[in-house]
């Protein structure tokens, strides 16, 4: 509409009513969406600085909630849970995914059943998944349970109840969980392998376990870079897991971060030590996404110039 | 059908995937079978066994009877609460996630770029970061406790994962088609209903099934915003272990867990590929 147009550039007033509504609409929905993250953000940030217990007051009080933070023991047997399980279900949801993605990939007939069957997982809440391991972990009802009816009657399986072990079973429920999460990447990876590199590879008499070693596992490390943050991401902010599985306990033994600053915020009314303990949180997130954004960032570039 | 032969190495290969394949099965198994056995069944043997009567009945406790927390009406008001709040949240957010996407990607404007990228690192921010701001602008706005109040902030939290998976599929449109329909006069709202949108399926279907599944799932914000009978279903399960913690009844919360894993388990055997898609999208940013 060439007329409207001419119309608009007369009437600049007019001009910008008609289009108000694309402005609104393009504008209201990032602003809260970009305006609630800065500002939620910072507010929790500046609480963690003030005195709050039950309600948010001003006030400022340094680094005080974080050193009270980090002294408590419930933060430190947090930070302990996350190292032990960050690590362990990293690193073997990592191993189940390649090892599931390999057999995956070994033109096996019904292959779409079987990733189906190793992804359902991550379509269910954790709270569920969480529920339902603890049935199967729980000794008197569980799998203990049905080992000793069969007649082993001094099998053992009582992580769920044992502090030392407890949140190994956080880690089993973690890898049932999302190994099929790497295994969808891993599988998508071993598809773009470059079959030249395979033919030239089964030219030179490799075989199958040399294949894999040699020529087709280094091409998958960008990859594994990227499942391994992801994976790190969740460990970190893990918590509908262990209130379904193991509620934190026995007595403490699975806190996790996550865990702490729901207790700190809502449980004990201790707002800026739950604050601080957030924001704790966040730290640990960014010492794994910014190196991995660098990384990222330095690929990027590298394969522009290449 | 490529030709496959049968060497021992092949039957490893095999007897390895059918094994790990039941070993994924055998949790979903458990609840299935259970929540057709009697509690005393259970306690007497142990959670994993084959049924000896069929216990269809725990499907109707769980459903309309049991108690959770001094109310008596089973997992129904629960479920309600989480479709109530599940449902106008996902379209909502995909909605407006998918007009943001178009208007970053094809339409520009000044500060475009910016405000994208802030949006799109949403997805990193942890909820613990927004738990007590909400729990303020709940407050003020009177809607703590309420199925209202979860839809705005699962709306508004979805944006980020919305916008990102929209945006990212509407950057491969060319922008020649966006400029020759804006030459002809086509606006803001035409373009996006004449172009963008009739191109939009697989990625709308993409997105409405993360959006539901997440949300469906989530269990931090209900459990901390909603008490009593506003409840969504996952913190209606917590609940209900905790309220029957003296005398379990794993019959009866079997079949609550399957009804409450039911809806998104439907989905994905529904729209597999478009949930893994949603997945390996998020994942390569």
């Amino acid at each position: 509409m060439p007329a409207a147009a001419r119309t608009d550039r007369r009437r600049p007033a007019v001009a910008a009513v008609r289009r108000l509504p694309e402005f609104l609409t393009i504008w209201v929905p990032l602003l809260l969406s970009a305006g609630h993250l800065i500002s939620f953000a910072l507010w929790t940030i500046w609480v963690s600085f003030t005195p709050s217990t039950l309600v948010p007051v001003s006030g400022w009080v340094g680094l005080r909630n974080y050193t009270a933070m980090v002294a408590t023991r419930n933060w430190q047997i947090a930070f302990d849970n996350l190292l032990v399980f960050g690590s362990g279900f990293v690193l073997l949801s990592v191993l189940m995914g390649l090892l599931l993605a390999i057999l995956l990939d070994q033109r096996i007939r019904g292959e779409n059943v079987f990733r189906s069957i190793f992804l359902y997982p991550l379509a269910v809440s954790f709270v569920v998944t969480g529920t339902v391991w603890s049935w199967l972990l729980n000794p008197g009802i569980g799998i203990q349970k049905l080992v000793n009816g069969l007649g082993w009657t001094s099998f053992r399986f009582d992580w769920l109840i044992d502090r030392e072990m407890a949140i190994w079973t956080i880690v089993i429920a973690a890898i049932w969980q999302s190994s099929g999460f790497a295994m969808a990447l891993f599988l998508a990876g071993l598809r773009s392998v470059d079959p030249d590199l395979i033919k030239a590879a089964q030219i030179d008499g490799a075989g199958p376990i040399r294949m894999y070693r040699r020529v087709i596992l280094p091409t998958l490390w960008p990859i594994t870079v990227t499942v391994v943050v992801i994976q790190l991401q969740f460990a970190i902010t893990t918590f509908d897991l262990v209130r379904a599985l193991t509620g934190g306990g026995p007595g403490t033994a699975t806190q996790l971060p996550a865990l702490v600053v729901y207790d700190f915020m809502f449980q004990r009314g201790l707002l800026a030590r739950g604050a601080a303990a957030a924001v704790l949180m966040l730290l640990i997130l960014l010492a794994v996404l910014l190196p991995y954004a660098a990384w990222r960032y330095l690929q990027r570039r590298q394969s522009a110039h290449a | 059908m490529r030709e496959t032969t049968f060497t021992p190495n092949r039957l490893l290969v095999y007897l390895a995937v059918l094994l790990l394949a039941a070993a994924y099965l055998v949790p979903l198994l458990v609840v299935v079978l259970n929540s057709l056995r009697t509690s005393e069944e259970i306690a007497q043997t142990s959670m994993i066994g084959w049924p000896k009567q069929w216990a269809w009945g725990n499907y109707v406790i769980a459903w309309g009877d049991f108690c959770i927390a001094q109310t008596c009406a089973g997992i129904r008001p629960y479920m309600l609460n989480s479709a109530l709040v599940t449902l106008p949240a996902t379209l909502i957010s995909t909605l407006l996630g998918s007009v943001a996407g178009y208007a970053v990607s094809l339409w520009r404007f000044r500060g475009d770029r910016w405000i994208y990228g802030v949006v799109a690192l949403g997805i990193f921010l942890p909820q613990q970061m927004r738990l007590l701001p909400w729990t303020v602008v709940l407050r003020d706005l009177n809607l703590t406790n309420t199925l209202t109040g979860l839809v705005m902030i699962h709306t508004i939290q979805g944006l980020s994962f919305t916008t990102l998976f929209c945006r990212n599929y509407y950057v491969a449109i060319p922008q020649e088609l966006i400029r020759a329909a804006r030459i002809d006069g086509a606006g803001f709202y035409r373009v996006f209903w004449r172009i963008v949108l009739p191109l939009s399926p697989p990625i709308l279907i993409v997105t409405v099934i993360w959006q539901f599944t997440h949300i469906w799932n989530e269990f931090l914000y209900g459990v901390t915003f909603t008490t009593g009978q506003q409840q969504p279903v996952t913190a209606a399960l917590i609940a209900l272990s905790a309220s029957v913690a003296d005398i379990p009844q794993h019959g009866v919360q079997s079949a609550a867990v399957m009804i409450a894993a039911l809806p998104t388990l439907l989905v994905y055997l529904f729209g597999g590929r478009y949930f893994v898609r949603g997945l390996t999208a998020g994942a390569v940013k």
